[in-house]
């Protein structure tokens, strides 16, 4: 008995080991988001097309939905908008856009020029909404579901793998609606 | 003259070396003091190997900006940290709240540095047993006697 207590600090040892190998090669860029599971925080800014119509909280609810945080100071994101034109038009996905930290002219005329594939944008100039939903690099994609509670949050583009995680979240909200 | 163009040229530079410069204004010298603390122990979500006042990041400045607004606002340093908190989660906290998911980080190597000095007193305590042990092994007071002769003979020789 008192033999085995010499190998405690190895077994110790050995477990903390395992404990950080399993950290090693982790993709430490993406932080969890402390929003998970909590309503989008309140705002009320302008319509990135329209600055008469005002936006709040309450119009991102109805149904389960993409928000997704974009600007076109940002590169990544103009490479993910392809792929959020394509779900829109062919798999009827709901994405509203909060346009972050830009300025209005610019992000009218890439819409014009890329394609619109938002229900409705969102003009953050100063990015006070990014702020308060813990945005730290765009792009990022929120799924929020029909009472407009953050579900799942993705840090950087949405690709086709991407696309196929946020996929069955939107799915799951479905069902359980 | 070129010595002069050299020293104005190195004094430039030097000011482009310093990084992330705000011109922040606060209204007492306790307050500036309270954000340099402050920034110095928020982690930048984006490059995460810098807090937020030495990085120069757009998020890290928009927190800079933040941090100095609640400041003179008269937010406390709870408030601050809070607000940190709630939005971009324990990660940019350098010094991890003590709570159930960090007990392991705090008292972990207290906790394995007190179980290797057990283990150590364990088993010098054991040694010292086994050689004090060792004189009145299993001889008899006659087989000891014996033993000396030997030894003496083993001298003298």
């Amino acid at each position: 008995m008192r033999r085995l207590i010499v190998i405690v600090p190895l077994v110790l040892f050995v477990a903390l080991g395992l404990f950080l190998w399993n950290g090693i090669g982790k993709n430490t860029e993406t932080i969890p988001s402390p929003l998970i599971g909590k309503p989008v925080p309140a705002f009320s800014l302008s319509a990135l097309l329209d600055e008469q119509q005002s936006i709040t909280a309450a119009d991102l609810k109805g149904r389960p939905a993409l928000l997704n945080v974009w600007a076109t100071w940002c590169p990544t994101c103009k490479a993910e908008h392809a792929q959020l034109n394509r779900i829109v038009q062919q798999e009827g996905v709901t994405i509203y856009g909060v346009n972050y930290k830009d300025d209005r002219a610019k992000a009218k005329v890439w819409l014009d020029q890329y394609m619109n594939p938002y229900a409705l944008n969102i003009y953050d100039p100063d990015g006070k909404l990014g702020l308060n939903l813990g945005v730290y690099g765009a792009p990022e994609t929120f799924v929020l579901d029909a009472q407009g509670i953050i579900r799942y949050k993705h840090v950087g583009a949405v690709d086709e793998q991407v696309w196929r995680v946020l996929r069955e979240q939107l799915q799951q909200l479905e069902v359980n609606q | 003259m070129i010595r002069h163009g050299l020293l104005v040229l190195l004094l430039s530079l030097s000011a482009l070396a310093n990084g992330a410069i705000d011109t922040f204004e606060f209204k007492d010298a306790a307050t500036r003091e309270r954000f340099q603390s402050l920034a110095a122990e928020l982690r930048c979500p984006k490059c995460q190997n810098q807090n937020i006042a030495d990085s120069n990041s757009p998020i890290a400045e928009d927190l800079r900006q933040e941090l100095h607004r609640m400041l003179e606002a008269g937010a406390n340093d709870e408030q601050v940290i809070d607000f940190m908190v709630s939005r971009y989660g324990e990660f940019v906290l350098y010094r991890p709240r003590m709570n159930e998911q960090t007990y392991l980080l705090w008292f972990g190597p207290a906790v394995l540095l007190l179980i290797g000095i057990g283990v150590v007193f364990l088993v010098s305590g054991k040694r010292k047993k086994v050689q004090q042990d060792k004189p009145n092994s299993n001889l008899s007071d006659a087989e000891k006697q014996k033993l000396e002769q030997l030894l003496k003979q083993e001298k003298t020789k």
